[in-house]
């Protein structure tokens, strides 16, 4: 178990605020944040690169703050992955284990273990210079992990490569992870995190905004940054003014547009979230069952994975999510005024 | 103006300041007939003043890149108030007059101030001694090595120590096993220059130690005392083994240590 509390660091202009965080053994923890937020700064006070202003940092009960960066329990792989351009793949996975004066028959035994792991045996003589992203990454992971860390600190690991060779490393991450290694990894990109966390920290501006399982946060974004850090498009802040009985209620966005919730809430502020496949489109009013209906704008369209997403601005902006076949038999175009509606049980209301 | 007109003017002035460098050393050459060369490689007084010039110049860039490798990583990894003064003193020696340089080296370690008796009650003396001629060469000669190495250690990046120390090691492990190979290439480089400055050095030398008598001021004494002609066999023979000592060393430094760091 991993534990910061209150963890403060004012490096230059940027400071990181408060930062309290519990890891438990095992788990798979995904820290989100844009480019400045703090991420790389609170993996480096971890390894002990940095020290904080205050604050503590525990492994199992043990404050650790004040101790050297080499006698952290921590395995560190950086950004840019940092292996030795003088040495050879062979020689940078053996280094952390003569730094520990371990025999040559033991370091052999480790090297030929990990190159067998991380199918790596044919490039151990091989030169760092040489290799490709994907080798050096998995270089780098068995480096890390040869003196057997208590806990693995991955920062922005899949950023620099390639859609193909990052799902493969991906698979490498999450089999580490099942074989019980604690990993902490930070990055921007939120797919990673979809799929790889067991648990989700949020950081904004240096600050902790959000914080818990990988499920929680997906689901339960609490402000809109963390919504559209999740994936979440249609995040709108709302005021529950009305109730209508029967089990629904509406919410006001923007004071005088109503959203009606098919949910029993009392009057508060909060957010409601719009799946945007829930979303669905037509040049004129039609007669629906749909209690949400708004008449907007279209301006723009994002091709996704999943199909396009079509952007309108409806007094409030919403995304709806069709397939390439759906936006062709409307023949949607930017500008074309449309109707979008939603049924009121599609909408999940999350209190403020 | 064309590109071939452009490189035929840049090809006509540059060559004008090879021939610059060539001419007088090629004419060193020319005009020492085999006899006198051959005189001169058998004269003991010659062959033991190149031994002593090269041997207290290698002794003496030896013994100063103890302490320079570690001042050169001082000045590349710290930032503080006042580090581009101590950058400027470190570069002193070079923009100095070295006849001044050696007045100054000799009124420090004379025999009537106290680092002089001192050296002197323990059977040392700086003055017509070996010792003085390496520290007259030390002292015009280090900042080179100081600056090549210092630009060695800034190009190793901080991220490897941090990654060696994650990994474990101390931080004089860390220096040990990768910022010092890392680093190699330049310490080694700027030893073949401090060293081959420490070999043509003159000014200062003649001032502390006009005896025994390096190379330099050899040719000096029998240009002054005998004339042109029989200075040149000796400045020939002596230019002759400079140029192979820095070729051997270039070539050396080139092949045991390649440039991980820039192809990285």
């Amino acid at each position: 178990m991993i534990q910061l509390e209150n963890i403060n660091k004012s490096v230059g202009n940027f400071t990181l605020r408060d930062i309290s965080l519990s890891i438990e053994q095992g788990s798979y923890t995904v820290i989100l944040g844009d480019s400045g937020a703090g991420k790389s700064l609170l993996l480096e006070i971890l390894a002990g690169i940095r020290r904080p202003d205050s604050g503590k940092i525990l492994v199992d009960g043990v404050e650790v703050q004040d101790q050297p960066i080499q006698e952290r329990p921590f395995g560190l792989v950086f950004q840019d992955l940092a292996l030795f351009p003088h040495l050879s793949v062979r020689e940078n996975i053996a280094f952390p284990l003569k730094m520990r004066r371990m025999s040559k028959l033991d370091v052999d035994q480790i090297i030929h273990e990990l190159a067998l792991r991380f199918e790596i045996s044919q490039l151990m003589e091989r030169s760092p210079n040489t290799l490709s992203g994907g080798e050096r990454q998995r270089v780098a992971l068995a480096r890390t992990l040869a003196p057997k860390p208590n806990c693995l600190l991955l920062d922005e690991p899949l950023t620099a490569l390639d859609t193909r060779i990052r799902q493969e490393i991906r698979g490498v991450l999450r089999n580490l992870n099942r074989s019980g290694l604690t990993i902490i990894h930070v990055t921007h990109d939120y797919q990673e995190a979809l799929t790889l966390a067991t648990h989700i920290g949020i950081l904004e501006g240096g600050r902790l905004i959000q914080q818990g399982t990988a499920e929680e946060v997906l689901r339960n974004p609490i402000n809109t940054f963390t919504a559209s850090f999740t994936g979440i498009k249609n995040y709108i802040h709302v005021t529950i003014s009305d109730q209508r009985g029967s089990g629904v209620c509406v919410a006001m966005a923007n004071h005088d547009i109503p959203i009606t919730l098919d949910l029993q809430e009392p009057a508060q502020e909060g957010y409601v979230i719009i799946p945007e496949e829930a979303i669905f489109l037509s040049h004129h009013p039609t007669d629906t069952s749909a209690a949400n209906n708004f008449c907007g704008t279209i301006t723009d369209f994002h091709p996704s994975p999943h199909g396009v997403e079509v952007m309108i601005n409806s007094g409030i902006p919403l995304c709806a999510l069709l397939t390439a076949e759906g936006v062709a038999r409307l023949n949607l175009e930017i500008g074309d005024t449309i109707w979008a509606s939603f049924k009121a049980t599609s909408v999940r209301f999350i209190p403020k | 103006m064309s590109q071939s007109k452009l490189s035929l003017v840049f090809a006509l002035l540059g060559g004008l300041v090879l021939l610059f460098i060539i001419a007088p050393l090629a004419g060193l050459f020319i005009k020492t007939s085999p006899v006198e060369f051959f005189e001169t490689v058998n004269d003991q007084e010659v062959t033991g003043s190149i031994a002593l010039t090269l041997g207290v110049s290698l002794v003496t860039t030896l013994v100063f890149a103890i302490g320079s490798v570690p001042l050169a990583y001082w000045l590349a990894r710290t930032s503080f108030r006042g580090r581009e003064i101590i950058q400027s003193l470190v570069d002193l020696p070079v923009v100095i007059p070295h006849s001044a340089a050696g007045i100054a080296l000799l009124g420090m370690v004379s025999r009537d101030t106290w680092v002089g008796q001192a050296a002197s009650a323990i059977g040392l003396d700086f003055v017509g001694h070996p010792l003085g001629i390496g520290i007259a060469m030390a002292f015009v000669s280090v900042p080179f090595l100081i600056q090549s190495a210092r630009d060695g250690f800034a190009n190793v990046p901080l991220r490897l120590e941090m990654a060696a120390m994650s990994l474990g090691a101390s931080p004089w492990r860390s220096f040990l096993t990768v910022s010092l190979p890392l680093a190699a290439r330049s310490i080694i480089t700027g030893m073949v220059m401090m060293f081959s400055r420490g070999l043509s050095e003159f000014g200062a030398i003649v001032i502390i130690a006009y005896h025994p008598m390096v190379t330099p001021v050899l040719i000096y004494e029998r240009f002054g005392a005998f004339g042109l002609k029989y200075s040149r066999p000796v400045a020939a023979l002596f230019v002759l083994v400079c140029l192979i000592f820095f070729v051997l060393l270039r070539i050396l430094a080139n092949r045991r240590t390649h440039d991980p760091i820039r192809k990285y």
